[in-house]
């Protein structure tokens, strides 16, 4: 860096410019990286304190069942159906298909549209298999 | 390195508002950013309001309906007006774009203008683009060829060879795309950016060069090519509506093909 580049100012980048989908669904593909990472941890523990027996498992699964618990499983599945959906989108970039502006604006709302509702039959599908446990 | 803050010389202030004389049904604030290098003063957002009755239709009409009538230092530059020469390129309105052919209309509420983002500025709205251009220098923007054609014949292309230059050629280097890509904010000093890696490629696609083994060898590089992620804020931002991020994607192939 040279002693005129220290003098003068950096223009304003994230300050000014506006989000858009082709940004936006960017940070949000690391963002879910990292959550899975995160969320993977959590999976561990769950082995671990399935591994250790009823009791410790018991625990564990009431703190899954509490509002913040839910909230945090909800995010970790849509996290994993983004991350996955938008690979899938990335992988057709890859093999050279899909950079015209169109269909990256298409895509990317397919991608949040089927991740939103892969992420609420998840859901769906879990109450329902807890209600027929729950019954047994 | 990713700084997501400006360095404390380089944060906003406030500015002075000029209002205009004559009002009219049509009135429009523009925030312009100010920097004057022969100042202490950290950069600033003047205001300026404009009749839009009195003023061209694009933002560069405003631009220097401002430097005419309202203060003559504000800098900035231009020259063609009708989008070939690429050197009004700044952003407007949060996208990056060239003045001259952005309709003033096409804004809504005020306009933000300010430099090319994640540069150094000169003065008000001229960044320092050199090293981009140090990149583009680079990557050897001219036809490197093995063989020399006889005096009196050009070097022939089909019309399909031709073809693979369609929307690459056209790229007028104002840089709208390379600056407006978050991975080239973070790393700019080692990734070489959108536009300079569509002109490697607008070579490498040309059947008359010879050098693509060469020029390929020089993009292998964990930073200079592949610090893209295909974020696509290039091709969405360019006003030419060329296909950075396209031109990218091919290179990354042909790194691919040539493995085996």
């Amino acid at each position: 860096m040279s002693s005129l580049q220290q003098k003068r100012p950096l223009s304003p980048h994230l300050q000014i410019y506006k989000i858009q989908i082709t940004s936006l669904l960017s940070i949000l593909h690391r963002g879910t990286g990292i959550l899975l990472f995160l969320g993977s941890i959590v999976w561990a523990l769950w082995f671990v304190a399935l591994a250790a027996g009823p009791e410790s498992y018991g625990q564990l699964q009431a703190l899954f069942l509490h509002p913040v618990g839910l909230l945090f499983l909800m995010g970790w599945a849509f996290s994993f159906f983004y991350h996955l959906c938008n690979g899938l989108r990335h992988l057709m970039w890859d093999l050279g298909y899909g950079y015209d502006m169109p269909t990256v604006r298409f895509t990317g709302w397919a991608v949040v549209g089927s991740s939103v509702v892969l992420t609420v039959m998840v859901g769906v599908i879990g109450f329902m298999l807890m209600g027929i446990w729950n019954e047994v | 390195m990713v700084q997501l803050r400006l360095p404390p010389k380089s944060r906003l202030q406030k500015g002075k508002t000029y209002s205009s004389l004559s009002q009219g049904p049509e009135m429009k604030l523009f925030h312009v950013y100010r920097y004057d290098p022969d100042s202490e003063d950290n950069p600033r957002l003047d205001t300026y309001e404009i009749n839009l009755k009195e003023c061209g239709p694009m933002v560069l009409d405003a631009l220097i309906k401002i430097k005419n009538e309202v203060d003559t230092t504000l800098t900035f530059r231009r020259s063609c007006r009708e989008g070939i020469c690429g050197s009004c390129a700044m952003n407007i309105d949060g996208t990056n774009t060239l003045a001259c052919i952005k309709p003033i209309e096409d804004c809504k509420g005020d306009i933000k203008v300010t430099p090319l983002p994640h540069l150094y500025v000169v003065k008000d709205l001229v960044a320092d683009l050199s090293f981009a251009y140090a990149q583009y220098t680079s990557i050897k923007p001219w036809l490197q060829a093995d063989s020399s054609p006889a005096p009196d014949k050009e070097r022939l292309q089909s019309p399909e060879e031709r073809k693979k230059l369609d929307g690459l050629w056209e790229c007028i280097l104002c840089f709208c795309c390379t600056t407006s890509c978050p991975s080239y904010w973070w790393s700019g000093d080692k990734y070489l950016g959108p536009a300079t890696l569509l002109q490697s490629y607008r070579w490498i696609a040309d059947s008359r060069d010879d050098a693509t083994g060469e020029r390929l060898d020089d993009l292998e590089d964990p930073f200079k090519l592949y610090r893209c992620h295909t974020i696509m804020n290039c091709t969405n931002t360019c006003p030419k509506n060329l296909n950075p991020a396209k031109a990218i994607g091919e290179i990354k192939k042909k790194m691919v093909e040539r493995i085996d």
